[in-house]
């Protein structure tokens, strides 16, 4: 998000009174419950980038885990004089360090797959909409067919025959997301085409590459914000859901979905902490990048501006 | 409308051949099921004679037409694992299924309907907000994280409910097996319904506030109130009316959604219905079953759309359904 905004192209003739980014930025803080979002966001994000240097202990490297810690309950001292705030797992993990480790997983397969969906489904919408005609039929046909079946099923075909793997399940997700971004950016492109600027673009006898990439793309960019910001938090979901299902990452990236999955058994017997913690770390990474997004959805719709 | 159906039904029978193509070279690509149900010590003449019982020895287009020829018999294969017909085993555990997507649209329905109702009526009242906070934290909430914790505080803690399987089944109509004919049943289903209901509640709680609230500024709202007609019966009859329209196509087509999502409750809950047979065979790569029930829920979605498109004309006059829309 914090990088996607000063992207929003800033029209010279405006920035003389107030310039766009600014006038967003002011807007989306005006919100108190955005803000609060947009602060969890960013711990959240720090959290995940800095895991290796805030995190207790590092829960993958073997020599620092002694098996007689498993599945104390948080709270508890470690035998090193350091204290497990969120307990450890059955393997004598620290929950925080592994909770840690696991945003930075899930974050970074959830972003990678929004971005290259962002683009393969930004071109497929820009070229349906600027082509026309039979490019344009086929690929929304694509997209109805695609959107009328639920993601999860979606998700679940794909691993069934790609097989599991990371690359998989970044793969499964771009092929579900970029439909979302196909349709958004076409219904924004229609809009703008008919505008006066693209037909001065086109009098000015532009390439077609120039007039789609500097002239219609910018002037779509506002919904498709929106959209991605949605679609990240659904892919962090989605992610989650299939490793908790045994279908998604492979136990070597070790996820906050396949943290929950390996303490579910141990759920039944009341030690509830191994799969809570890593829940609500699911959790406030889910909420603060919806809030981030409804407060988004306002501040750049064109019609609430002030 | 006999015509609508007709073209309808042919398109479908398309999708479904489609469907059935990609599905079925798709799942052949997974990996080699015979590692997997082959005994390793098992011989080379072993080997092949289990091959060949499966018929995973002639060449892939063979096997599709084998398997396409059954299909129209209603015979989509024999699990590799079960040793039955896929289909059976697919039907077999549909009712389970079924219930639970029910159970979960019906309390969806009957809370999110009146709630998003009252939000919107108020929505700045504290009650309104609440709701409508309520549901982004239910639009937010993992479905699968949010089962483990109610089996942790009402099975674990509380030791109020059952945390896994369906528990004892009646027969309705001396057909279907279901759970919530009895109590002991009852407590079985109450929580994978919630569970798999709190997306869907979250859904229908926003569409119904924000219809309730656009209708309320439009003038044949402002034309009863001003007739006189009492407060529940401008609610009642011409918002709540008005807004049934978009509620009922979104529920029909998320009941499609409900039935795949039912896959993650059912796996949390140990619930024996079609969705953790599919996680079950994939895991195993028991191919026959997990073609079928693909194949059955294409031609699910593709019934519950054809309803619901039948269903809207009946609700809306102003809609007609023509060839055109099919």
């Amino acid at each position: 998000m914090r990088t996607v905004l000063p992207e929003t192209p800033a029209a010279p003739a405006e920035r003389a009174a107030e310039s766009p980014f600014h006038r967003i930025a002011t807007d989306f803080l005006s919100n108190p419950v955005a803000v609060v979002g947009l602060g969890m966001l960013m711990l959240v994000v720090l959290a995940a980038v800095f895991a290796p240097l805030i995190s207790p202990q590092n829960p993958y490297d073997l020599s620092q885990l002694d098996v007689m810690d498993g599945r104390l309950p948080p709270g508890s001292k470690s035998p090193t004089g350091g204290t497990f705030w969120l307990g450890t797992d059955d393997q004598g993990r620290d929950m925080l360090s592994a909770i840690f480790y696991g945003l930075r997983i899930s974050l970074a397969v959830g972003a990678t797959a929004t971005v290259l969906a962002l683009i393969i489904g930004l071109s497929a919408g820009l070229t349906a909409a600027y082509f026309g005609g039979k490019t344009e039929t086929v690929i929304m046909r694509i997209v109805d067919i695609q959107l009328s079946f639920p993601a999860i099923l979606i998700a679940l075909i794909l691993i069934a025959v790609l097989g599991q793997g990371t690359g998989k399940v970044i793969a499964a997700l771009v092929t579900i997301q970029w439909a979302y971004y196909a349709r958004t950016v076409r219904s924004a492109a229609l809009v703008e085409k008919r505008k006066e600027y693209m037909e001065a673009a086109r009098c000015l006898a532009l390439s077609p590459v120039r007039i789609v990439f500097r002239h219609l793309l910018p002037n779509c960019l506002p919904p498709m914000i929106v959209v991605a910001t949605v679609q990240v938090a659904a892919a962090i979901a989605l992610e989650a859901t299939l490793s908790f299902l045994g279908l998604g990452l492979p136990i070597t990236e070790p996820s906050l979905g396949l943290l929950i999955a390996n303490g579910y058994q141990y759920l039944l017997s009341g030690k509830y902490w191994i799969s809570f913690f890593p829940g609500v770390a699911l959790l406030l990474t889910i909420v603060s990048i919806n809030l981030v997004a409804d407060q988004l959805r306002d501040v750049l719709n064109p019609r609430l501006q002030k | 409308m006999l015509v609508f159906i007709i073209r309808r039904s042919m398109q479908s029978v398309v999708v479904l051949l489609i469907m059935s193509l990609l599905v079925f070279v798709g799942v052949f690509a997974i990996g080699n099921p015979i590692d997997i149900l082959i005994n390793p010590q098992a011989d080379q003449i072993d080997r092949e004679r289990a091959i060949a019982a499966l018929g995973l020895d002639k060449p892939l287009w063979e096997q599709y037409l084998v398997f396409l020829k059954g299909a129209l018999t209603g015979d989509l294969g024999r699990s590799f694992v079960h040793a039955t017909s896929a289909l059976g085993l697919i039907l077999q555990r549909m009712p389970a299924t079924m219930e639970l997507a029910i159970a979960a649209m019906l309390i969806a329905v009957v809370l999110g309907i009146p709630l998003g109702l009252w939000a919107g009526l108020r929505p700045n009242g504290i009650a309104g907000r609440t709701i409508m906070a309520g549901s982004i934290l239910g639009f937010s909430l993992p479905t699968f994280w949010v089962g483990l914790m109610l089996i942790m505080v009402f099975s674990v803690m509380l030791g109020w409910l059952p945390s896994t399987g369906r528990g004892p089944t009646t027969l309705l109509f001396g057909l279907i097996p279901v759970s919530f004919l009895s109590w002991e049943g009852l407590r079985h289903l109450i929580m994978p319904a919630t569970n798999l209901a709190l997306f869907k509640l979250a859904l229908l709680i926003r569409l119904t506030r924000a219809g309730t609230r656009e209708s309320l500024l439009q003038d044949y709202v402002k034309f009863a109130r001003a007739k006189g007609l009492s407060n529940s019966r401008v609610i009642g009859v011409h918002v709540l009316r008005n807004i049934l329209i978009p509620i009922v196509t979104v529920i029909g087509l998320e009941f499609g959604s409900v039935i795949a999502f039912a896959i993650v409750t059912e796996s949390v809950f140990a619930w024996p219905g079609m969705g953790k047979l599919l996680i079950d065979s994939i895991n195993l790569l028991d191919r026959p079953v997990i073609v079928s029930y693909l194949l059955v829920i294409v031609t699910l979605f593709i019934f519950i759309n054809l309803i619901v498109d039948v269903l809207y004309s009946a609700l809306d006059p102003r809609v007609r359904l023509t060839d055109s829309k099919g």
